[in-house]
């Protein structure tokens, strides 16, 4: 009678845990399917790197795929360094109940769950208003390092703080100084983290539609230089389903390719984690 | 002094090298040299916040000689260790107040410089603590940091150390492997190696054989043994049997009231032989602790 219950039991948390896996596999493939039933024939090479026509009703993304990895190199390039320093002084220089530490990091916790069209009236005051960048590529990349900052320095902080302390102590103990300790020792370590981190912060990057629509514009023309309005992949999506009738071909097609650059980013970082842990540690 | 022989252990080009100075071979528990104080702690009282964790220590230890630092857990044995190089530094409120010198050198005062302290000073911990690297990068990070080596001395430098430890023949086809997938013995004579690239004068060591099983414990002892003469060496352990095998002099610490407080010290046979102390004797013959 006993083993009955717990079979019966077990035999229920089992099933909840696979329905779970389901639907989320499930909604995803939906996704997937979906997008790939309406857009797959609009794909080919002549539509990834031709300009768009007719609003975007006919010819590619060529131009929109410049602009999108311009916003994101911008975006990259200022919220590396500044996330990785941040997150070095949270999780190395101030200790846990310091009030100083406690207010950066309650800060960041607000603004990591700020909705993304603040960050875009933000940017647009900021960066294109009170700087004069105007709706340029720069100001995008600059309103989307903003707003992944929070979750990139937070990552990053938790990935320094998951190392153990025997590490600082034995660096400590040999005499090193807090730099080496930090870049030789630590960084390594916490490289998998900050990877992971990265991506999280690119994948919201990437996607992003709100933020952008108020600083980088979104004009189609190829950009000229890094002060030229350009038209991200999903503002492109954005324009071509709402406000472009006929243009919805090209939407599904436009944002198959944001997913597959969003899967392809994905497992890139997945593989450099796995290279880097494997190459320094156990063979496991 | 003059009847100094080379010890057994030391090849003869290390024998020879000028400023190493040679004792005589180890002989039990005789004294292991011409006592000559090294390390002289005067009054030393360490505290975490409130709490008095160690109370006025009065210890000499001698220079190339093995001291054991022995009793029972909480006794302050391993604070009185980092205190030597410092690393109390990292342990928040925690405030070390007497006198602590290294030579005429004091480690206390805020003007020391922590970075050549810490040289001068290996330090082993309980656990080996190497880096997420190969073997080799493992001991050309201190080389490098500390730049008193040519890039190109490194190599012979790192097989040189390696020999010392008893570990270049078992690892030298594989000094690119991650220094992790050693095994636990070999880890800590790597984490000894990785200290003695530096040439310290001292090694203190925490508890160094306690993680290993009894075999790479025994290599280790061993290890450590070779090192009379050359080191001025300080060992925390559990180990009774540990100590009386190993130890020139001994000190026994006690927690009185839950504060460590040193109890005796002296010579390992008069310790183990004849302690003044009862609580030593108690603890030596398994009554307590």
């Amino acid at each position: 009678m006993l083993t009955q219950t717990k079979d019966t039991e077990e035999r229920i948390w089992t099933l909840m845990i696979w329905s779970s896996v389901g639907l989320i596999s499930l909604g995803f493939l939906w996704i997937l399917g979906d997008l790939l039933w309406h857009g797959w024939t609009q794909l080919n090479w002549n539509f990834l790197f031709s300009s768009p026509k007719n609003s975007g009703r006919e010819g590619g993304i060529g131009p929109i795929l410049i602009s999108t990895s311009l916003i994101i190199g911008v975006c990259m390039i200022i919220a590396w360094p500044i996330g990785l320093g941040t997150a070095i002084f949270l999780a190395e220089y101030t200790q846990d109940h310091h009030r100083f530490g406690r207010l950066i990091r309650g800060s960041l916790d607000v603004l990591a769950g700020v909705p993304s069209i603040v960050f875009g009236l933000f940017g647009n005051a900021l960066f294109c208003q009170a700087l004069g960048l105007g709706f340029s590529i720069l100001s995008g990349g600059l309103t989307l390092a903003c707003m992944v900052l929070p979750m990139l320095i937070r990552t990053t902080e938790e990935s320094f703080r998951a190392i153990t302390s025997d590490q600082r102590l034995a660096a400590t103990a040999l005499g090193f100084s807090r730099s080496t300790t930090i870049w030789c020792i630590l960084l390594p370590a916490a490289m998998p983290g900050l990877l992971a981190g990265s991506i999280l912060g690119l994948g919201r990057a990437i996607a992003e539609t709100a933020a952008l629509i108020f600083t980088s514009g979104y004009v189609d023309r190829m950009p000229e230089s890094l002060l030229d309005s350009g038209r991200s992949l999903s503002i492109h999506i954005y324009d071509l389903a709402m406000n472009v009738a006929g243009g919805n071909p090209n939407a599904y097609a436009t944002a198959i390719v944001l997913v597959s650059l969003l899967i392809i980013i994905n497992l890139t970082a997945s593989w450099i984690a796995d290279q880097w842990t494997t190459s320094n540690q156990l063979p496991t | 002094m003059d009847n100094i022989q080379p010890a057994p252990h030391l090849t003869k080009t290390e024998a020879q090298l000028p400023g190493i100075q040679t004792w005589l071979p180890y002989q039990s528990t005789e004294a292991c040299c011409e006592p000559v104080a090294h390390i002289r702690a005067r009054d030393l009282s360490i505290c975490y916040a409130k709490h008095l964790a160690l109370q006025r220590v009065n210890l000499v230890i001698n220079k190339g000689c093995i001291t054991a630092l022995v009793g029972p857990s909480g006794c302050g044995k391993t604070s009185f260790l980092m205190s030597i190089n410092r690393l109390t530094d990292l342990i928040p409120r925690c405030t070390v107040t007497g006198q602590l010198q290294i030579n005429e050198f004091d480690v206390l005062t805020p003007s020391t410089d922590l970075l050549h302290l810490r040289r001068q000073v290996g330090m082993i911990f309980q656990k080996p603590t190497l880096f997420p690297f190969s073997i080799k990068k493992n001991l050309e990070l201190p080389i490098r940091e500390h730049g008193k080596h040519a890039r190109k001395t490194w190599a012979t430098l790192i097989e040189t150390t390696l020999q010392q430890v008893g570990l270049w023949d078992e690892v030298k086809d594989r000094l690119d492997q991650p220094a992790q997938a050693l095994s636990g013995g070999q880890q800590q004579r790597l984490c000894l190696a990785r200290a003695m690239v530096l040439a310290p004068e001292i090694l203190i060591l925490d508890e160094p054989c306690s993680a290993l099983d009894p075999i790479s414990s025994g290599i280790v002892e061993d290890l450590i043994v070779s090192l009379r003469g050359q080191y001025t060496v300080i060992i925390v352990t559990h180990n009774l049997a540990q100590a009386r095998r190993i130890a020139d002099d001994v000190a026994i610490f006690w927690a009185i009231d839950g504060i460590g407080q040193l109890i005796e010290h002296g010579p390992a046979r008069t310790i183990f032989e004849s302690p003044q102390h009862e609580l030593t004797s108690a603890y030596i013959t398994g009554a307590r602790g």
